[in-house]
């Protein structure tokens, strides 16, 4: 029998990005909030030290930040046919555990998306005609626009200190800066990185091919910043220690350096740690949740009663939560029908290794950052005529190596034998002089039919529950696009003077022990109606009208940029509506 | 010293204030952040005296193995000296050894190369079969020798049977063997030094990775130039033992 806690008017299901920024919002508006997190609870001063941070076999290759899979898993598939199997060591992705969430190991690479990518299906359609696209791929409109989500990109931007250079103020395009991106309302809050000798090559060679390189925007900040809320995060200090580290520095955007040391210090609010979200209740009408039931590390099971359910955690958990409290209808990959699973969908990222004269180039490749790097933006999106190539989609194309981590980034010509003395001396002769730089195409995946999320039938979590399950594999549409902007890639490190040029594109099937990017995203996507999503364009499940997703698992289909960008300002837009609308009068905010 | 380590501290009063009364570790939070002076969690130094996970044999095995994977040269000390067989031994010892935090319910069964692996056997229990087996080979082989008493060129004739499939061991998938090996040891290789391997940074050096400076401010405009920086490692930092 579960202990029955106090009243609250919010229940915040996980304390990653989504749930620390509408935490803060909701605590504003005069909210009592409680924050439910899976982790343990983590800060800078305690958790990320100077004096031992910097260790890539703990943090890289021993997973020490991540949820472990012990904990809980996923199953994967390629498709239908096969046997879903449990994924018993990360591999494809990385999910975050704990206070901050993802946001805590990040890279930081702080993207918009393109205008177009929020009406893709109706804009390729007019462009290309509705026969272009391949039949089974399940692309849609997001229903909101980038002029609409504007205003909270710039208080994602602003909270997080985000350090570029604009491309286009106010329909202004300027110099040095991204020209196919939206308007902006402003600059950037803080001028851009300074770039390491291996970025600035391969700027100045996709510029005499004609591009225009910028620099790519950045959540490890270039100078202090002191961000809306009061609180200062300090200067960069280009370690190299970024992506699956905690920052020592306080210099990279988390939920740690923006938002959380103001929103522990109000009265009306309160996280409870290493507690797991079981399920979400709901009355006996099944359209209103009533709160929660989380289980806490010694086994106690409690109910969290609540007016206001909001779902922050990773990606994967918010379908797998939905479908445990039987919220929405589950996808049926055969009919069509159901919303919950569908559209789901990860990234597509290829890149290569550019080999040089060792005598002549020393990259230093360990004076690094995790969103340094310059960036084209060509073959992003719709940014360049699909016609006669045959696919849709595409990405940004950077040099943007984080790192010279040892263990990692070490990379040697592909004829070197894999031991002995002439490994080592081709180890000894490439670290210094490689561009490795396996992330350059930062690419997209639509969505289609036969890719979906929904609970495996054998492998059970810890307390029982059975494992989501993915089905999810290449299709012929990102492996062409993969191909092409590869090429491109090894264009531009050609330009720049390598000795050697091997590429990587992205080749199927889908690979779940083939790091990717964590952008995992879908399946419980944002739309017009009910018949085409979960959830409204707020975020609001068109289900259960007080319980409202956050998240990438809104996104219909992903772009080609890192989501962490618009995740936010989804949140920022999401909590401005339960703010100005949602609390004024409880129901849903758009009728079907 | 007053390093405190924080699973120490949890037996402690000290951090009793931020635990609900119902749990050993789930934490009600609130108020401001919680922070408590030396409940940092840094890692325990290897010391290189003796073994914990391996027996003699072993030992001598894995000793002689990693020192052809990384041959002794003018780069570089071979792998026994650069602390490759410490490693591999703490680190079979620890968690690691054991699969810790993977998921690890059954039913086992094999898959697609996409899937990933999936079998049940650890790494403690992979070395463990394996090594057995490699001597027990190597005795056929080579005229009763074990591993460890080959010639180098005898060596390098065993090891690279095992990366290619051809020198097969009872019980074990030899392939699958020589993969293990070869990534754990290139990890001892490359990892701080704090972990028992890459002893006097000795990898660092060779490749020119100087380390743990935290700092590099300095450099990320010194465009094409060495960093003269000596190398360090974690535990080399002057915070390290306050």
């Amino acid at each position: 029998m579960a202990l029955k806690l106090p009243h609250k008017d919010v229940v915040i299901i996980g304390l990653g990005w989504t749930g620390s920024i509408l935490a803060n919002e909701l605590t504003d508006a005069g909210l009592d909030v409680i924050a439910i997190e899976r982790g343990p609870w983590r800060d800078t001063a305690t958790d990320f030290l100077i004096s031992y941070v910097q260790d890539e076999l703990r943090y890289r290759i021993q997973h020490e930040l991540f949820l472990r899979p012990s904990q809980i898993s996923v199953t994967f598939r390629n498709n239908g046919n096969q046997t879903a199997l449990p994924v018993r060591s990360w591999g494809a992705f990385m999910l975050g555990n704990g206070a901050g969430g993802a946001g805590v190991h990040w890279n930081a690479e702080t993207w918009r998306f393109l205008p177009t990518d929020f009406t893709l299906k109706s804009h390729l359609t007019q462009r290309y005609g509705a026969g272009f696209l391949p039949q089974d791929m399940t692309i849609q409109d997001w229903g909101i626009t980038y002029d609409q989500l504007e205003p909270h990109y710039d208080a994602f931007e602003y909270l997080c200190g985000t350090s570029g250079q604009a491309g286009n103020l106010k329909g202004a395009i300027q110099t040095g800066g991204n020209p196919f991106e939206g308007v902006r309302s402003r600059p950037y809050p803080t001028p851009p990185m300074k770039q390491g000798y291996g970025h600035t090559l391969f700027a100045q060679a996709a510029q005499e091919l004609g591009y225009k390189p910028f620099p790519q925007p950045s959540g490890n900040l270039s100078q202090s910043y002191t961000n809306p809320l009061g609180v200062t995060l300090g200067q960069c200090t280009y370690c190299g220690f970024c992506e699956w580290f905690g920052c020592a520095n306080y210099s990279k955007a988390t939920p740690q350096t923006t938002v959380l040391p103001v929103l522990l210090r109000k009265s009306n609010f309160e996280a409870r740690t290493e507690c797991e979200v079981m399920r979400i209740n709901l009355d006996s009408t099944g359209k209103r949740a009533t709160g929660v039931t989380f289980v806490d590390s010694s086994g106690t099971e409690f109910e969290q009663p609540a007016d206001l359910v909001l779902l922050c955690a990773f990606q994967l958990f918010n379908v797998q939560l939905l479908l445990m409290s039987g919220i929405g209808k589950l996808y049926d990959p055969n009919t069509g029908q159901g919303q919950i699973g569908r559209n789901f969908s990860h990234q597509t990222v290829s890149g290569g290794l550019g080999f040089f004269d060792k005598d002549k180039y020393n990259f230093n490749p360990f004076v690094s950052a995790g969103a340094i790097g310059m960036c084209i933006d060509e073959f992003n999106g719709d940014n360049f005529d699909h016609g006669p190539l045959g696919f849709v989609g595409g990405g940004y194309i950077g040099q943007v190596q984080t790192n010279g981590r040892p263990i990692e980034t070490t990379a040697v010509p592909p004829d070197t034998p894999a031991w002995g003395p002439k490994w080592k001396q081709a180890l000894r002769d490439n670290y210094l002089s490689t561009i490795n730089c396996g992330a350059a195409c930062h690419a997209s995946m639509y969505s289609y039919r036969d890719v979906y999320l929904d609970l495996d039938p054998t492998y059970k979590d810890r307390f029982g529950r059975p494992l989501l399950r993915m089905t999810i594999d290449f299709h012929d549409n990102e492996l062409k696009m993969s191909a092409y902007l590869t090429d491109k890639y090894a264009e531009i490190l050609q330009k720049m003077g390598a000795k050697q040029v091997v590429k990587q594109p992205r080749r199927g099937p889908y690979d779940v022990t083939a790091y990717q990017t964590s952008h995992l995203c879908g399946g419980a996507i944002m739309g017009t109606n009910p018949d085409n999503s979960a959830l409204n364009i707020y975020l609001q499940s068109w289900d259960v009208p007080n319980l409202f997703v956050q998240g990438a698992t809104a996104f219909p289909q992903n772009a080609g940029y890192n989501p962490t960008g618009t995740v936010g300002a989804l949140a920022f837009w999401s909590a401005h509506a339960i703010r100005t609308q949602y609390l004024k009068n409880p129901g849903p905010l758009v009728h079907a | 010293m007053l390093l405190i380590n924080r699973r120490q501290l949890l037996g402690s009063s000290a951090i009793a204030l931020l635990l609900s009364l119902q749990s050993a570790r789930a934490a009600i939070i609130k108020g401001g952040l919680p922070w408590i002076p030396g409940a940092a969690d840094p890692p325990t130094r290897v010391t290189p005296d003796g073994w914990q996970f391996f027996n003699a044999q072993e030992a001598a095995a894995v000793e002689a193995f990693v020192d052809r994977l990384i041959p002794a040269d003018e780069l570089s000390p071979g792998g026994k000296d650069c602390g490759c067989a410490v490693f591999i031994d703490r680190q079979l010892a620890g968690p690691y050894g054991r699969f810790a935090g993977y998921y690890m319910s059954g039913p086992f069964q094999e898959g697609t190369k996409q899937q990933g692996p999936q079998s049940p056997i650890t790494p403690a229990q992979h070395y463990r079969k394996a090594l057995a087996a490699l001597d027990a080979a190597c005795r056929d082989k080579f005229g009763g020798k074990v591993f460890a008493d080959l010639n180098d060129a005898q060596k390098d004739e065993a090891i690279g049977g095992l990366e290619h499939g051809t020198f097969k061991l009872g019980g074990t998938d030899s392939q699958e063997f020589f993969k293990l090996i070869l990534k754990d040891t290139q990890n001892g290789f490359l990892a701080d030094p704090i972990y028992g391997g890459n002893r006097d940074l000795a990898a660092w050096k060779m490749i020119g990775f100087p380390g743990t400076h935290y700092d590099y401010r300095a450099w990320i405009d010194r465009h094409n130039q060495r960093v003269t920086l000596p190398a360090i490692g974690i535990a080399d930092h002057p915070n390290w033992s306050l």
